[in-house]
């Protein structure tokens, strides 16, 4: 009896099977080249076409008012620091409770029901839409005059931006805690530390690679958001020039492009264009900076 | 068992208390991380809480009459959010739509050892980057780029099939059909990057065994590697479909912002949070009590869709364990 008589055991690509796994491979191709060219298209205008936008006087001249002069707009100065300032009012909000919070449910209450519900709500929190924190923040905050009576702020811009930036960095703090491995504490109550020298000598520090790479995610995401900052920092042509200027009505590049790109002017536009620019080099150096910092860390785990 | 000390060695090696202060700083910081966790639940309450009470008086006043009318009238003081939720949701599915099979198909590729290692790296960390861009900047794209690009192709399938209510428009500009796209571009590193992080985690005994009685490498993805990672998948769905409700400035900018419904999708159109971008600024009175009872509804889908989405993947995820 011979086995498989008319069948040769060499491939055969007529046979319907290979076609079709032909075609489905070629049609994962197609699809992933699909997914790649919004970023190619999105990146190569930006850059050429924002760079070519880019000089000097735009990077640091203040915006002038839509219509007054058809030719030159002024410049993207304020909307660079104020985006710069309210990240950073966000990040010192942020950091502590989002770290702080990250060390509770790693090092305390590794599965206590508290625990449990503080990750699903910054779960929940993460998949609340950005303009919901703007809608907040408006109603505690800039509708009620609660700080110091004024209303739209820089302050409220930056503190509606950290709503956002929290459950990022609440997050990958408990799961950088969490990969650190169980010896070194051990290790370090041993030698007679407290919970608190334990945690800031050696978990804190052998997780801050991790750590950091969160925060700069959380950064890029905040420092491009626009939806929070619409209603709460509003929109300003002016740097500030003194600390009672965080007080009142703040630029922020996104909220520029936003403002400009609908204006019907050329030179408006030009420089939507030019802010945009600005921001996506920020924020894609930020990612890839964050990507780096998390490669050295991999390196350092293995040095523990 | 007391240790037997002789006096040299007990002034040498003394059994030391913690000092106060030691321990005031280790309760000290032990409550300082408490209430810093406890902040997000605080946080997620009190946006519940101060969407809800600022629009108990369009709640009281319109009750459900507001999901269904599409009436949007400051002067007569007049709301309904039909068309915005019904915007909502549909640019939200049909982008989904078009996003699962592309952003799976994506991931396949880029797990499969089809090409090089090095060329899908690439390809995987530019698809994650495309989230970085921030969605301001795709609206800008879309407006001046994207939109005039596409409409020639929009009108041709509008003169052959305007007799389907779905073409029903000339295309003019701005509409869902763009925001549908640039939601696309939006959710589309979500899908990929999660589905591609579940089916890396498929142990490859499964594919080997699968290899061995057989199976194509197109048999074993669908029959094998995929209902093997279907929990991260459909968790990376649910919550794409979850930004993608939630989504602002894109969508803002290119769907024309009209209240008007109609079930053209080349026509201007609204959603939630373009509405509230829009509105919210010069909105007051009984139009801000409007405007957050449609940010409850928002609020209200979104959480469903992201509760649904941490359920399905802690359900179908011990399967394979």
């Amino acid at each position: 009896m011979k086995p498989y008589p008319h069948k040769k055991l060499t491939y055969n690509p007529s046979l319907t099977r290979n076609i079709g796994n032909k075609i489905l491979t070629f049609t994962s191709a197609f699809f992933a080249a699909i997914s790649v060219l919004p970023l190619l298209l999105v990146i190569s205008y930006v850059l050429i076409k924002g760079g070519s936008y880019i000089n000097f006087e735009t990077l640091i001249l203040e915006p002038e008012p839509p219509g007054d002069d058809l030719l030159s707009a002024g410049g993207i100065g304020p909307a660079i620091t104020g985006t710069f300032i309210m990240s950073g009012i966000a990040s010192i909000i942020s950091i502590p409770v989002g770290v702080g919070g990250g060390i509770y449910l790693a090092e305390y209450s590794k599965s206590g029901r508290f625990a449990k519900f503080v990750r699903f709500g910054s779960n929940v929190l993460a998949g609340v839409p950005s303009i919901i924190a703007g809608v907040f923040i408006y109603a505690i905050i800039v509708s009620t005059k609660i700080l110091f009576g004024s209303m739209f702020s820089g302050i409220a811009g930056g503190i509606s931006l950290s709503i956002l930036m929290l459950p990022t960095i609440i997050k990958t703090t408990d799961e950088a805690l969490k990969l650190v491995p169980d010896n070194l504490r051990r290790a370090a109550f041993g030698v007679g530390a407290s919970k608190f020298t334990m945690i800031s000598n050696i978990t804190l520090p052998a997780a801050f690679s991790s750590i950091s790479t969160g925060i700069l995610l959380a950064l890029a995401r905040a420092a491009g958001e626009t939806a929070p900052l619409i209603f709460t920092a509003l929109f300003s042509r002016y740097y500030i020039t003194s600390f009672d200027d965080l007080f009142y009505e703040m630029g922020s590049l996104s909220v520029l492009i936003y403002n400009f790109a609908l204006e019907p002017y050329e030179s408006q536009n030009q420089l939507a264009w030019a802010a945009s620019f600005i921001l996506v080099v920020v924020l894609l150096s930020l990612n890839i900076l964050s990507r780096w910092i998390n490669t050295l860390g991999a390196f350092s785990k293995n040095k523990v | 068992m007391l240790l037997r000390v002789n006096k040299a060695t007990t002034s040498k090696f003394l059994l030391r208390r913690r000092p106060t202060f030691e321990k005031l700083v280790d309760i000290g910081f032990k409550n300082f991380v408490f209430a810093m966790a406890s902040m997000v639940a605080v946080v997620l309450f009190s946006i519940f809480a101060v969407v809800y009470y600022e629009s108990t008086e369009s709640i009281s006043r319109y009750g459900l009459r507001f999901i269904f009318s599409s009436a949007w009238n400051p002067v007569t003081d007049e709301y309904g959010a039909f068309t915005a939720i019904y915007g909502t949701l549909f640019t939200s599915i049909a982008s989904l739509l078009i996003a699962i099979p592309l952003g799976v198909g994506t991931a396949i590729f880029i797990t499969e050892n089809i090409i090089p290692k090095y060329i899908r790296d690439v390809i995987g960390i530019m698809v994650e980057l495309l989230a970085a861009i921030p969605s301001v900047v795709l609206g800008l794209w879309a407006v001046f780029i994207m939109e005039p690009f596409i409409r020639p192709i929009l009108r041709i399938v509008y003169k052959l099939f305007s007799f389907i209510p779905f073409f029903g428009t000339e295309p003019l500009g701005a509409g869902m059909m763009p925001a549908i796209l640039i939601l696309v571009v939006m959710i589309l590193p979500i899908i990929t990057s999660i589905s591609k992080d579940s089916l890396n985690q498929v142990p490859s005994n499964l594919r080997q065994a699968a290899y061995g009685v057989g199976a194509t490498r197109w048999t074993t993805i669908f029959t094998v590697i995929i209902p093997a990672a279907i929990s991260g998948i459909t968790g990376g769905v649910l919550l794409a479909l979850g930004r993608a409700m939630g989504e602002t400035m894109a969508v803002t900018m290119i769907i024309g912002n009209s209240n008007n419904f109609s079930w053209s999708i080349f026509a201007p159109s609204y959603t939630i949070s373009s509405m509230l971008a829009n509105q919210f600024g010069e909105a007051d009175g009984s139009q801000v009590s409007s405007l957050m009872y449609a940010a409850l509804i928002l609020m209200v889908l979104t959480l469903m869709v992201n509760v649904f989405a941490q359920w399905i993947v802690k359900k179908l995820s011990l399967k394979y364990r």
